[in-house]
């Protein structure tokens, strides 16, 4: 495998991977949860509290405005890498699952009424699911399910049967964060808009991985974590078309968010801000404006054609490993591989795999529903990122193959 | 043997391997001799609480001593519910709550087990203190 960028110069970016976990050098496969940060993101954050930190929007002074500035260039730098028509169409937040409770709690107030419908999928984790089943159990409503099959694809029959019964909010997956199955957003969009129903997808597994253009998709929302995109935590955000996001209520109230106040009535800022209440953390917003730079000032069909590389590899070599068993076996696959060996349990060959050195995530995942549907009590996980290399996934191989013949 | 003494014997069982894959082995070996928890007990009120994988737990005294069986899906918490029973079944309900439990320290199974396995060991050993007391109390 060729590639048109140079491991070693990324891996160097990224100073955690030269660490030792129990005397053993790290191999950190546990990136759908959460990657690890270049030093440009480190220091990019690390400049903001050594020189500009300040208060944003409100100051008079200097390293206010200076800062406001900043932070306003940051939602630009995310609207571009979105492709968003205009860049207070991206709303911070601290991230995917805030998006979504976001968008529960305002469309609650907006759109749902008593005994309405939302769809999601089969496949989503806990922040694309429990938000809106809290809310519409409140409106004693229904959350209506796209059924997948036992490869983890999405039966798109049945989406068009639901859709008929009029949701008033579809809300699903580009990549679920336990099969890896990449969902046929597009054409999931479209079939929602031929019965004039908003979108929402969760980008959280695919804007570090995939180019993602919101306009070509056509979506109303796309909801992202930062953390998971090589940037800090504690930031992410939400694209919403402008139309949708000018009607839309606030979330939540107070700071930056009012336009006028008394006691007797409150008028709210116009769109971003509306959403933005409190301080927002400046710091880890131009952090993402860093991680968004990284990405961008890499080949990203190379980085596609590489990550694709090593999904391939991980799991032409796992399936050479007696007993495994793939949970999700999609077609289109993207950044992680989820897997059972015989009967072993998941903790049991996470716990001895921790031990040589890899770290896997075991359990869940967040997607106790996808775990019923397989009727197992977890999977072994393992996920990658830009600067995995296949070395590393050989001594993954020879780690797990290890612990399963422990556990067997 | 006294709850001490048990406790002193897995410490040099322990000691004499420096690897922790050697001493993972030595719980999936010890998952494998637990006493196993009557069918009719495993079930959702014999579960322990705060473990990943599940534990069931159960307790019966008989001739004035508590005897422990537990089961568990995954093997190296079966391991580690075996070596706790190993140290407090067959004693009686006030030494076991009397026991210091600070072996667990020396054999270092607190720190090398991840936090979320580290608080099921604690629950482990936190239930089984408490069908202890509750024994005791009937005494």
């Amino acid at each position: 495998m060729t590639s048109n960028f140079d491991i070693n110069e990324i891996r160097r970016q990224f100073p955690i991977l030269d660490r030792t976990v129990y005397g053993k050098p790290l191999v950190y496969f546990d990136n759908a949860a959460t990657t690890q940060k270049p030093l440009c993101v480190i220091e990019r954050e690390r400049d903001y509290y050594l020189n500009e930190n300040c208060n944003i929007h409100r100051g008079i002074h200097y390293l206010s405005q200076e800062a406001t500035e900043a932070y306003e260039n940051a939602r630009k730098t995310v609207a571009s890498f979105l492709n968003a028509k205009d860049s207070n169409e991206i709303i911070f937040t601290r991230g995917t699952t805030e998006s979504l409770n976001l968008l529960a709690t305002s469309h609650g107030k907006l759109l749902v009424n008593e005994g309405d419908k939302i769809l999601v999928s089969a496949m989503e984790h806990h922040s694309n699911m429990v938000p809106w089943q809290q809310m519409i159990q409140e409106k004693h409503g229904e959350l209506l399910v796209i059924p997948m099959d036992k490869n983890g694809v999405l039966d798109l029959n049945a989406y068009e049967e639901l859709l008929k019964q009029s949701p008033k909010i579809v809300s699903i997956a580009h990549v679920s964060n336990t099969l890896a199955t990449i969902n046929p957003i597009k054409e999931m969009i479209a079939m929602a808009h031929k019965y004039d129903i908003p979108v929402i997808i969760d980008g959280a597994q695919s804007m570090a991985h995939h180019i993602i253009d919101v306009q070509d998709l056509d979506c109303e929302f796309f909801v992202f974590s930062g953390h998971k995109m090589y940037a800090p935590m504690g930031i992410g955000g939400l694209y919403g078309k402008m139309e949708w996001l000018e009607k839309m209520p606030p979330y939540q109230y107070g700071g930056e968010m009012v336009d006028k106040v008394s006691f007797e009535k409150t008028t709210f800022n116009k769109v971003p801000f509306k959403f933005e209440a409190g301080t927002p953390n400046v710091g880890a917003a131009l952090g993402l404006e860093a991680a968004v730079k990284f990405i961008q000032s890499l080949d990203r069909k190379a980085v596609e054609e590489y990550e694709e590389h090593l999904l391939n590899y991980a799991t032409e070599q796992l399936s050479k490993i007696e007993g495994i068993r793939f949970i999700g076996q999609a077609p289109k696959r993207s950044g992680l591989v989820s897997f059972l060996i015989g009967d072993i349990h998941p903790y049991d060959l996470g716990t001895l795999v921790d031990k040589m050195g890899v770290a896997l995530r075991t359990g869940h995942h967040c997607a106790e529903p996808v775990m019923t549907f397989f009727d197992i009590p977890g999977t072994v996980r393992a996920s990658f990122a830009i600067y995995n290399t296949t070395e590393e996934i050989d001594i993954f191989i020879k780690a797990v193959e290890k612990a399963a013949n422990m556990l067997r | 043997m006294t709850i001490k003494e048990i406790q002193d014997s897995i410490v040099e069982e322990f000691s004499m391997f420096d690897d922790w894959m050697d001493r993972y082995s030595m719980l999936i070996e010890m998952g494998k001799d637990c006493p196993i928890i009557d069918a009719q007990y495993r079930n959702d009120n014999y579960l322990i609480n705060g473990c990943q994988s599940r534990v069931w737990l159960h307790a019966k005294m008989e001739d004035g001593k508590v005897y422990f069986s537990a089961d568990s899906d995954a093997v190296i918490t079966k391991g580690i519910i075996n070596l706790l029973i190993k140290v407090l079944s067959g004693q009686t309900p006030k030494d076991i709550v009397e026991a210091d439990m600070s072996f667990l320290d020396e054999i270092g199974l607190k720190e090398h087990l991840s936090p979320t396995r580290s608080n099921g060991l604690l629950s482990m050993v936190k239930q089984m203190m408490l069908y202890a007391e509750v024994f005791n109390n009937k005494v």
